[in-house]
């Protein structure tokens, strides 16, 4: 029996605090890793690994497709749609396909069978490599409604080697795109700036990762000398923290050139190589605590 | 001529809402007659496409015209298909605008922005 890789989800409450950095350098660092880029609205990882040999799959949900023709005008289909994305005008009904969530409920509301389906892409996965990092990158159409049948797809068991560890790059916020991305996460790591708005966002993910129970811990970035926010709120609610990252010229730098930081410089390299012993140790107590996860 | 307004209250020294998909109330009025009524909005708290189904019970009304300060794509393309003409409202109570609309001083609105779909919250 193989046994199962830990997956490790790194998410915060606002974008731009550091999520994508902890991601890749993380991966990185594990050498023999995974790492998934669910921040499909605006995927970055894969500008810093520069993935080779890309296969790319398009990722298609199914919308409804109505046989005018057989249309009774009953409009229980209208009614039945919580996103209104059907409406009844001038005896016709109309689908509006950027609002609809797939979820087939107006086909089966219909008693004289005049709803289909179709596929409609609505962005794709691509899957790669950097060096013995596996990269998985899903990236959504501009204008969709939702991303998680492409998380959905990226997160798949059949395709992810399961032997190894495996880094989870949320996308930003708490919204249910971002719990589809933590649901079968063993681990989540949130990462904070110290900033009172980087608290408010930070309280956010925190809220969202104990309602799913889920074994976490914080990255302190950006950190200055004098007061942080971010640690005092930690402090306060006994929350581990798991690694500080400085506001640094040279990380910003290579950060900014889309290079990985752990990869170009010894410093940084000490600094991930330690904060992912930690995350490592983290998960260890926490499956000993807690061994049904 | 029937013709509608999003209104924040149920009279008219109200003010018009400037949203159209989440408005509160619908006020109904016919310029003929002076009749009119009040609607609560059931598109208010919906998930997503409110737009499209506030634009539904407009045209479900049977109205010609709707006073609005703005107004999104998909609700546009619905009172379209159905002939309703969009005005664009002026700052102002909503008896004001209905005086300009029937004195023929408000013009068609022009720009539609585009729908707040999806449930990021």
């Amino acid at each position: 029996m193989k046994s199962k890789g830990v997956r490790i989800a790194i998410l915060s409450g606002k974008g731009g605090t550091g999520k994508t950095l902890v991601s890749v350098n993380l991966a990185s660092i594990a050498e023999k890793s995974i790492y998934i880029d669910c921040d499909v609205e605006e995927p970055n990882g894969h500008l810093f690994f520069k993935p080779e040999k890309v296969q790319e799959e398009v990722i298609t949900v199914k919308i409804p497709v109505i046989n005018d023709s057989m249309c009774n005008g009953c409009r229980r289909c209208v009614d039945f749609c919580k996103f209104n994305a059907l409406a009844f005008i001038k005896n016709k009904p109309y689908v509006f396909e950027e609002v609809c969530h797939s979820c087939g409920g107006c086909m089966l509301s219909c008693s004289e069978n005049a709803i289909g389906e179709q596929e409609k892409p609505i962005g794709k996965v691509l899957r790669g490599f950097s060096g013995s990092v596996s990269v998985h990158t899903g990236m959504m159409n501009t204008g969709e409604a939702s991303g998680i049948p492409i998380i959905k797809s990226l997160l798949n068991d059949s395709i992810i080697n399961e032997e190894l560890p495996i880094f989870v790059d949320c996308p930003p916020g708490s919204a249910c795109i971002v719990m589809e991305s933590i649901k079968d996460a063993d681990y989540c790591i949130l990462v904070t700036e110290p900033t009172i708005f980087g608290v408010h966002n930070l309280k956010m993910v925190y809220d969202l990762v104990r309602l799913f129970k889920k074994p976490h811990g914080v990255v302190l970035n950006k950190c200055l000398d004098g007061e942080n926010p971010a640690e005092m709120f930690c402090i306060e609610n006994n929350i581990p923290i798991l690694g500080r990252i400085p506001f640094d010229n040279e990380l910003g730098r290579l950060n900014s050139d889309a290079k990985i930081a752990s990869r170009e410089s010894n410093r940084f390299r000490s600094l991930f190589t330690s904060l992912l012993e930690t995350v490592k140790k983290e998960v260890r107590h926490e499956t000993t605590v807690n061994p049904q996860r | 001529m029937k013709i509608a307004i999003p209104v924040d209250n149920q009279n008219l020294e109200s003010s018009v809402c400037p949203s159209f998909g989440r408005a509160p109330y619908f006020l109904f009025y016919n310029t003929d007659t002076k009749e009119n009524y009040y609607l609560d909005n059931s598109a208010v708290a919906s998930q997503g496409g409110a737009g499209i189904r506030a634009a539904q019970v407009i045209a479900d009304h049977g109205v010609k015209a709707l006073l609005t300060p703005r107004c999104g794509e998909n609700a546009e393309e619905v009172l379209r298909k159905s002939e309703v003409l969009i005005y664009k409202s002026i700052p102002g109570t909503v008896q004001e605008n209905i005086d300009a609309f029937v004195a023929e001083q408000l013009v068609l609105l022009s720009d539609f922005h585009p729908g707040f779909h999806g449930h990021e919250k």
